[in-house]
């Protein structure tokens, strides 16, 4: 039968409506059968847990260390910095392009021109924020690789990103924001957890 | 044997599939060099396939056996590390063959109309191989693997707004793991060579239904057909012709694959980075991290672009991601930037022919920039204007990028404009 004929026969608006109907109908069921393979991406509930965090003893990090601990898997620095490394930050400010950490790259408590709770006591993401390298601890005063004006600081061997000793990033260098300072509180004194920020937030 | 044919015929249109798809499709009779690299990268895919079904069998997708596993195949398993650098050496092969079959489509318009689609479905190849590469890369669990991969995730975690999120989703973890690892293997052994089987065979399809282009950019199809053949004027039977043809490629393309993978199946830290023989350590990065010499011109477009490129904005590398796709996405549109009288580079004007080797060169410059530190050839002394204390090597990648940028860009008009041949009406 030609399809000219067969046309006549048949309700053209409804058969509109039909497949239009089943259409939105079969897409919704689509979408809610794509849901558990896409909600399947997220971390499991194993890999939350290894995410919790972690406590660290900072009672044996001497004046001028730095320490590496894991935290999600990131490299976690916590830094005791001496007087000279603290009197050289205000010196920077000048040379960083955010020097006052108005990104926020840190916790609002954490918000203060040496970008951490006490003073000496430092604790950042040693994750460069330009591609995820992480940066190499370079505290001597002017090395010859890195120039006369170095006050100490983190060198990025990936993409020459510096940062200075309170994580603050350059200017004009390939990382765009300071180094992240993760959420963390003082337990004790000497005990500081991280992963939990002293207002209770959760990284 | 007849009658079996004829049995399956009456059943399954075998003889009518290979008359159509080989045994019977006609070809443009002047084919040249650059027609070996459609068939050698059906060949090289098969190997891929073939090999890397013989390495799942030994591979272990877990963080802590992988790195191991690879040198189980490489020290213990019998003939493991000659399928391991047949397949090693088939991804980089793979590659060498996909961007001179690609060059031949740019210099002899094999875009143009009505071969669209074609294309199209060719760049899909092309972007499916990048990923299949990729994530077949963070296998061996080497330092490389790990901090690739580590840099080409955050690409995505730049994204504005979603982009941590979508870091975390893509990994299943909060860094690269062994849950990363895992779904890479799903997607580098199985879902990503399904994608690439069923877009070889729509880039097959569509060539034999649309039929090829040739050296000269003729349409043979437009030709009366010969009384004695009953063929195109220029048009030949590919079987025996293009059969024997393409079989001598394949002889001189394994001549040099052999070469590569029996003496140099590293290539000298290309085809498999000396960094990646240190098992995966998230601590600790390495001094230089560079991808695999394929990816290294798109790699030197995202270096290139900086992270303060638009003063109002934000200061994020997601400009740098921006361009690195939208050079890759921009072949997709080549068909309808190319305004030219014709299709050849044999007719061409010298405007077409100096655009092309100018992003022939920046596209291989683009790809040296990308493997060396940004420092390699040092600073811009602080006296010069504008550029004082830049990185001469960044300056230069910007300038290749712009030009890499421009050949498609201003192609519509400087195609338009070129002084071009007259086209013969038989091929040459």
């Amino acid at each position: 039968m030609a399809d000219a004929a067969l046309n006549q026969m048949v309700d053209t608006n409804k058969r509109r409506f039909l497949i239009v109907a089943s259409s939105a109908v079969g897409g919704i069921g689509v979408v809610a059968a794509a849901t558990p393979f896409v909600m399947s991406f997220w971390p499991s509930a194993r890999a939350r847990a290894a995410g919790a965090p972690v406590e660290v003893d900072i009672s044996k990090i001497e004046a001028g260390q730095l320490i590496t601990v894991e935290w999600r898997g990131n490299v976690c620095w916590l830094l005791n910095r001496t007087k000279p490394m603290l009197e050289s930050l205000p010196k920077l400010d000048s040379r960083l392009a955010d020097p006052n950490s108005n990104v926020a790259q840190q916790p609002p408590y954490c918000k203060n021109e040496h970008r951490s709770i006490k003073e000496s006591m430092w604790v950042a993401i040693g994750i460069c924020t330009h591609l995820g390298c992480s940066p190499t601890f370079r505290p001597e005063i002017a090395p010859a690789d890195l120039g006369p004006d170095w006050l100490g600081g983190f060198f990025c061997p990936c993409h020459q990103s510096k940062f200075d000793l309170a994580g603050r990033v350059y200017r004009g260098v390939p990382a765009p924001t300071n180094l992240v300072i993760p959420p963390h509180k003082y337990l004790t004194d000497t005990k500081i957890v991280i992963g939990v920020g002293q207002d209770g937030k959760e990284g | 044997m007849d009658k079996l044919l004829n049995w399956i015929d009456a059943r399954f249109p075998l003889t009518a599939l290979w008359e159509s798809q080989w045994g019977k499709y006609v070809a443009p009779k002047n084919f040249n060099f650059w027609y070996y690299f459609g068939s050698l990268a059906t060949l090289v895919l098969v190997m891929q396939i073939v090999t890397g079904i013989f390495l799942t069998m030994n591979y272990k997708p877990d963080a802590t056996k992988a790195f191991e596993s690879v040198e189980y195949i490489m020290r213990d398993v019998e003939w493991g590390w000659l399928i391991r650098y047949m397949h090693s050496t088939g991804a980089s092969m793979f590659f060498v063959v996909v961007y001179l079959h690609m060059f031949r489509g740019l210099m002899y318009g094999s875009y143009r109309k009505p071969r669209e689609l074609l294309w199209i479905i060719g760049c899909l190849i092309y972007l499916t191989l990048m990923g299949e590469a990729f994530f077949g890369y963070l296998l061996p669990w080497g330092q490389m693997s790990y901090w690739g991969a580590q840099v080409i995730v955050n690409l995505f975690a730049t994204v504005p707004f979603i982009g941590e999120s979508l870091g975390v989703w893509i990994r299943g973890d909060y860094t690269i793991s062994d849950i990363t690892l895992n779904r890479f293997f799903a997607f580098h052994v199985i879902a990503f060579p399904l994608v690439l089987l069923g877009l070889v065979a729509a880039h097959l399809i569509a060539l034999h239904e649309v039929g090829s282009n040739n050296p000269d950019g003729i349409e043979i199809k437009k030709q009366p057909k010969d009384p004695q053949t009953g063929l195109y004027l220029d048009g030949i039977n590919s079987h025996p012709y293009y059969t024997i043809k393409d079989i001598v490629g394949v002889v001189v393309f394994l001549a040099v694959f052999s070469a590569i993978m029996f003496f140099v199946p590293e290539m000298g830290g290309y085809f498999l980075e000396a960094n990646n023989f240190i098992p995966a350590d998230p601590l600790k990065t390495p001094e230089h991290i560079a991808p695999v010499w394929y990816f290294t011109p798109y790699y030197a477009i995202l270096r290139a672009v900086p992270s303060e490129l638009v003063s109002f904005l934000p200061a994020t590398q997601f400009y740098g991601v921006v361009a690195m796709g939208a050079a890759v996405l921009i072949f997709f549109f080549l068909p309808w930037l190319d305004r030219g009288a014709v299709k050849s580079i044999r007719y061409r004007g010298t405007l077409y022919k100096s655009w092309l080797a100018a992003f022939v060169i920046s596209f291989v410059l683009l790809g040296y920039l990308g493997v060396v530190p940004v420092t390699v050839w040092g600073q811009f002394a602080d006296g010069w204007p504008l550029l004082g204390g830049a990185d001469k090597a960044t300056v230069v990648a910007r300038l290749l990028t712009v030009v890499y940028f421009l050949f498609f860009l201003l192609m519509p008009w400087y195609t338009a404009r070129d002084k071009t041949k007259p086209v013969p009406d038989r091929t040459t």
